[in-house]
C-alpha cells in the first residue's frame, strides 16, 4: 500500500503540473489572441480534466494512508510514529493528520476537493474559472512537490524491519474533537485558496464588473465558517484537554489561525462596499492576497521551528520550501499588482465619515490592526533575539494588554455599522437609530455597578463592564432591526411575528444572516468577560477533605488508580455541594492518565458547565511531600456563552447563504419595509450586508 | 494553596541578586522631593488616593501569588504560564512556586521578586516583555500603527468628502445643479445597495 500511495502522489503531481502548464499556456494564448496549432480551448479543457484527475489521484493516496493506519502497516514510518495497535478506531483517522506528513496529505487532498469542485462549476463562466482553476493548480503542485520529496508520508521505516507495534498518538490528540478539529481548520485555511485564485485570476485577465466577487462569495463564507468552527473547536479541545483553566493561551499557532481569520473576516465586510458600490477594489484584492499568504505563513511558522508552540514540529527543512513559496506567492501577487493597478480604479470614494462605508473602513482598520498585533506579538521573541540575543518571551498578559482593547473596539464597531445609512448619516437618523442601543449601555453599565462590579479597581474589571455594556447596545441595536422589519412586514401581511420575521429573512437572507452573526460574536464576547472573574483554588486532598470555591464545597471520596491497555490512569472521585445540598448526580472525576506506549502524561478535566459558570476540575499529580493528590478547582463563569455564541454564528453563516427569495416573489411576499429617516432621504432600502 | 502549606521559606532567596536587595532599596532612599507648596500637596495626597483605590486588594498574599504567577512563565519548556504548567513530573514549576512563596513572604515588592526571577533564570522567564530597552518596541508598535492607520483613514475620507462636496452635479439637461439628491442619484443608490 505504501508503494500505490508514492506512486498516486506522483500522478497527482504530475497532473498537477500539467494543469499549471497546460492551463497556462492555453491563457496566454487565448489573450495574446495569436494562431497556434493547438486550440487554447481544447488544451484548457485538457488542463481543466487534468485537475479533475489529479482530484482521483489524491484521494487514492489519502486512502492508502487511511488503509495503512487501520491495518496497523508498520512498515510505513509515518504510522509508527503515529498510531498503535490499541488506538481506538476513530484516533485511527486522527492519526492521519496528527503529524507533519500527514497533515500536509490532508491540505492536499482538500486542496484537491475544492480544485475538483471549481472545475465541475467551470460552466457559470469557463475563462474565469480556468484562470482560477489554472492558479490553483500552482498551489497544489507545491504540496505535491512537497509530498513526493520533503514530506513524503510513505516512507519505510529504517533497516527495512518493521516493528510490531507503533508509538501511538500524542495523548493530547487522543479527544473526540481532534477527530473533527484539524479537518475544519484545514477547511478554512485550504479553502481561502479559492477566493484567492478568482482574485488573481480576475486581475490577471482585467476581469470586468464583480461577477467573480459574487461566484466566490459563497465560498469565501462557507471557508469562514469552516475556520471560524475551527478555532472555536481547537478553543474547546484547549480548555477540556490542557487542564489549565482557559480556552486561549496566545500560543503561536493558535495566533496562525486567527490571523488569516481576521483579515478574511475584513475581507468579508470591505468586498460588500466593492459589490454594492464599487469601492476599494485594490484594498479587496490585497486582503485576500493576504489572507493565503497568512494560511501559508502560518504553517511556516509552525513547521519551521522558528517560534516556541505546544503544537511546534521539529525543526524541519520543510520550513525552507515555505519560505521560497510565500516568495513566490508575493512577488507574482506585487507584479500582478503593479501591471493591472489601473483596473482597480474606484468608481466611488467614501463621501462622509459618518457613514456605512466608513464604519466599514474602520472594522477593517481594527481587524488588521488586531492582526498585526498578533504577527508582531508572534514574530516578536524572533526579532528580540536577532537584536538583543535573548528570545522575549510573550504570553497571555502581552495580548491582554493589547488585543482585549482592540477588541472591545470592534464589538462596538459590530453595533455601530449597520445603524449607519450609506453615503452619508443625517444627526436625525442617528439619533433615531441610536438611541435604543444607548439606552441600553447606559443601563447595563449602571446595573452592573450596582451588582457589584468595580471598573475603577481593575483593569480586567474595567473591560469586562465595557464588554457588557457594548454587548447589550449591540444586542439592541439587532433587535431593533429585526423588530422593525418585521413590524413593517406584519402591517403589509397581517402575519403574526414569527412569519413575518421569518419572510423578512428569507427574504434578504444575506442581511440577516449577518445580523444573526453579529447577535453570536455579541453572546461569544460576553463569554470572554467572564475570564475576568474567573476564581481557582488547589488543595492536596485525601479521602474526606473539603475544599471550598465560590458557592461550592468539594468532598473528596476517594483517590483511585486503574489501568487498561492504553493507560494508566488516577482520579479523585468529588461530590459537589451547594448549602449543604449535593449538586451532581454523578461524583466528578478528574484524571490523570499515563499512556502505556509513550509514558506520556495526559489530563482529563472533569466539568460541570452552566450558562453561570463552569466547575472546572483537574487532578494536577501528587504533592511531592505528602503524596496526596492535588486537586485544582477553577470557577470560571460564562464559559458556556461562548459556546452557544459560535452555534449561533453558525447559523448566521448558514442563513447568509441560504439564496434569498427572487425579487419578484418577494415583492409579493414582503413589501420593502419602511426606510429610516436619512435612508428615506436618499431612497436607500437598506444595504445587503 | 500550596504555597500556604507550611512549606520552608527559602532562605537562599534574599542573596540571589549579586548586588543584595539591600542595595537596591537604598537606592530610593536618595529621591529628594522636587515639588513642595499646598498645590504639591494636594496633588501628592490625589495621587496616594488613587494608588490606595488601585490597590485595593493587592496586599492579599493569594491575589498577589496569582498575579506575579501569571507574570512568569514556567522554565520545564511546556511554553505555559508558570501558574498553569501542570505537566505530571514537572520538577521545575514546583520548585518555582515555592521560590515566589518565599519572595511574597519575604515582604519584598512585586518588582523585586519579579527581578529574583530574572537573574535566576534569565529574561525568558517573564511572560511580558519589560518596558525598558528594546522591549519597549513591543508594547509601542501594535499601538503606533493602529494609531497612524486610524489617523490616516480619517485623513483620507475627509479629504474624499471635501472633493465630493466641491463637485458639482449636472443634470440630464446639462444644467449645472448644487449637490443634492435628485431621482437620478436615488435611482442609482438604491440600485447600488439593493439587497441581493
Amino acid at each position: 500500500m505504501a508503494a500505490f500511495g508514492s506512486f498516486a502522489l506522483l500522478i497527482g503531481l504530475a497532473l498537477a503540473a500539467y494543469n499549471l502548464f497546460a492551463g497556462g499556456i492555453a491563457l496566454r494564448l487565448l489573450a495574446v489572441g495569436g494562431l497556434a496549432r493547438v486550440s487554447p480551448e481544447r488544451l484548457a479543457e485538457t488542463a481543466r480534466r487534468a485537475g479533475i484527475a489529479g482530484f482521483a489521484a489524491v484521494t487514492a493516496a489519502a486512502f492508502a494512508l487511511s488503509w495503512s493506519v487501520f491495518h496497523n502497516d508498520f512498515s510505513i514510518e509515518y504510522i509508527v510514529e503515529h498510531s498503535n495497535i490499541a488506538l481506538p478506531a476513530p484516533y485511527k483517522f486522527a492519526a492521519l493528520w496528527s503529524g507533519q506528513e500527514g497533515s500536509l496529505l490532508l491540505w492536499a487532498w482538500l486542496l484537491a476537493a475544492y480544485g475538483f469542485v471549481l472545475r465541475l462549476t467551470h460552466k457559470s463562466d469557463v475563462k474565469l474559472h480556468a484562470y482560477a482553476g489554472t492558479i490553483l493548480a500552482g498551489v497544489q503542485v507545491f504540496f505535491l512537490l512537497l509530498l513526493n520529496f520533503a514530506a513524503p508520508p510513505f516512507s519505510l521505516v529504517r533497516g527495512g524491519v518493521a516493528p510490531a507495534d507503533g508509538n501511538g498518538l500524542n495523548p493530547l490528540l487522543q479527544y473526540p474533537e481532534m477527530v473533527i478539529h484539524p479537518p475544519m481548520l484545514y477547511l478554512g485555511y485550504v479553502g481561502f485558496t479559492v477566493p484567492f485564485a478568482f482574485a488573481l485570476g480576475a486581475l490577471m485577465m482585467r476581469y470586468p464588473g464583480e461577477k467573480w466577487i459574487h461566484i466566490t462569495r459563497r465560498w469565501t463564507m462557507f471557508t469562514w465558517m469552516f475556520l471560524t468552527i475551527g478555532i472555536f473547536l481547537g478553543m474547546h479541545w484547549a480548555y477540556a484537554v490542557l487542564g489549565w483553566g482557559g480556552y486561549w493561551g496566545w500560543d503561536p499557532v493558535e495566533n496562525a489561525s486567527l490571523m488569516p481569520w481576521l483579515t478574511g473576516t475584513a475581507f468579508l465586510h470591505s468586498v460588500m462596499m466593492q459589490e454594492k458600490r464599487g469601492m476599494m477594489k485594490s484594498w479587496n484584492v490585497w486582503l485576500i492576497f493576504s489572507t493565503f499568504m497568512l494560511s501559508i505563513l502560518g504553517t511556516l511558522l509552525t513547521r519551521a521551528g522558528l517560534v516556541s508552540s505546544v503544537h511546534a514540529f521539529a525543526q524541519s527543512s520543510i520550513g525552507n520550501w515555505f519560505v521560497a513559496f510565500l516568495v513566490l506567492i508575493a512577488v507574482v501577487c506585487i507584479f500582478t499588482f503593479v501591471l493591472q493597478k489601473d483596473h482597480l480604479k474606484s468608481e466611488h470614494r467614501v463621501e462622509s465619515l459618518v457613514s456605512r462605508e466608513s464604519s466599514f473602513l474602520f472594522n477593517n482598520l481594527v481587524l488588521l490592526a488586531a492582526c498585526f498585533t498578533i504577527l508582531w506579538g508572534t514574530l516578536f521573541p524572533v526579532l528580540s533575539e536577532y537584536v538583543e540575543g535573548t528570545k522575549t518571551t510573550l504570553s497571555g498578559a502581552y495580548y491582554s494588554h493589547i488585543a482585549i482593547p482592540i477588541g472591545v473596539f470592534l464589538l462596538l464597531l459590530t453595533g455601530v455599522g449597520p445603524l449607519l445609512a450609506w453615503r452619508a448619516s443625517s444627526f436625525k437618523s442617528l439619533r433615531r437609530n441610536f438611541i435604543l442601543p444607548g439606552v441600553a449601555f447606559g443601563v447595563t453599565a449602571i446595573a452592573c455597578i450596582a451588582v457589584g462590579l468595580k471598573p475603577w479597581a481593575d483593569e480586567g474589571v474595567f473591560y469586562s463592564l465595557m464588554t457588557f455594556s457594548l454587548a447589550a447596545a449591540v444586542a439592541t441595536a439587532v433587535a431593533s432591526e429585526f423588530l422593525r422589519g418585521a413590524a413593517v412586514v406584519r402591517r403589509q401581511t397581517g402575519k403574526d411575528y414569527l412569519s413575518s420575521t421569518i419572510l423578512l429573512v428569507r427574504r434578504s437572507t444575506r442581511r440577516y444572516g449577518g445580523y444573526l452573526v453579529h447577535f453570536g460574536v455579541v453572546i461569544i464576547f460576553i463569554g470572554f468577560a467572564g475570564y475576568a472573574f474567573n476564581r481557582s483554588a488547589e488543595k492536596p486532598m485525601g479521602p474526606g477533605d473539603k475544599m471550598e470555591i465560590g458557592p461550592y464545597t468539594l468532598v473528596n471520596l476517594g483517590n483511585t488508580q486503574e489501568s487498561n491497555a492504553n493507560y494508566d490512569s488516577e482520579f479523585s472521585l468529588l461530590d459537589v455541594y451547594q448549602n449543604g445540598k449535593k449538586v451532581l448526580a454523578q461524583s466528578m472525576a478528574p484524571e490523570k492518565r499515563v499512556y502505556a506506549v509513550n509514558g506520556q502524561p495526559q489530563t482529563m478535566v472533569a466539568n460541570h458547565s452552566t450558562m453561570q459558570w463552569d466547575l472546572y476540575v483537574v487532578y494536577e499529580g501528587r504533592d511531592s511531600t505528602t503524596g496526596l493528590p492535588i486537586i485544582k478547582a477553577f470557577l470560571n463563569p460564562l464559559v458556556m456563552w461562548i459556546w452557544v455564541g459560535l452555534v449561533v454564528v453558525v447559523l448566521g453563516t448558514l442563513v447568509a447563504l441560504v439564496p434569498s427569495l427572487s425579487p419578484s416573489r418577494a415583492a409579493v411576499a414582503v413589501p420593502v419595509p419602511q426606510p429610516g429617516p436619512m435612508q428615506a432621504a436618499v431612497g436607500v432600502t437598506g444595504g445587503g450586508d | 494553596m500550596r504555597f500556604l502549606n507550611g512549606r520552608v521559606l527559602d532562605p537562599i532567596l534574599c542573596a540571589k541578586s549579586p548586588k543584595g536587595w539591600g542595595t537596591q532599596i537604598s537606592r530610593f532612599s536618595n529621591i529628594r522631593p522636587k515639588f513642595s507648596g499646598p498645590l504639591a500637596r494636594v496633588a501628592q495626597a490625589l495621587l496616594v488616593a488613587c494608588v490606595v483605590c488601585f490597590s485595593v486588594g493587592a496586599t492579599d498574599p493569594q491575589a498577589r501569588f496569582n498575579d506575579l504567577g501569571h507574570k512568569m512563565m514556567c522554565t520545564c519548556g511546556c511554553g505555559q504560564v508558570l501558574l498553569e504548567c501542570n505537566h505530571v513530573g514537572c520538577t521545575v514549576s514546583g520548585g518555582m512556586r515555592d521560590e515566589l512563596t518565599a519572595g511574597l513572604a519575604t515582604g519584598m515588592n512585586d518588582s523585586l521578586i519579579l527581578q529574583s526571577f530574572v537573574q535566576k533564570y534569565g529574561a525568558t522567564v517573564l511572560a511580558a516583555p519589560t518596558t525598558q530597552g528594546f522591549d519597549l518596541v513591543a508594547w509601542i508598535m501594535p499601538f503606533l500603527v493602529a494609531a497612524v492607520a486610524l489617523v490616516g483613514t480619517i485623513l483620507l475620507v475627509r479629504n474624499w468628502a471635501k472633493n465630493q462636496a466641491q463637485l458639482v452635479h449636472v443634470g440630464a439637461d446639462g444644467k449645472a445643479r448644487p449637490p443634492g439628491i435628485g431621482a437620478e442619484m436615488r435611482d442609482r443608490i438604491r440600485r447600488e445597495t439593493e439587497t441581493d
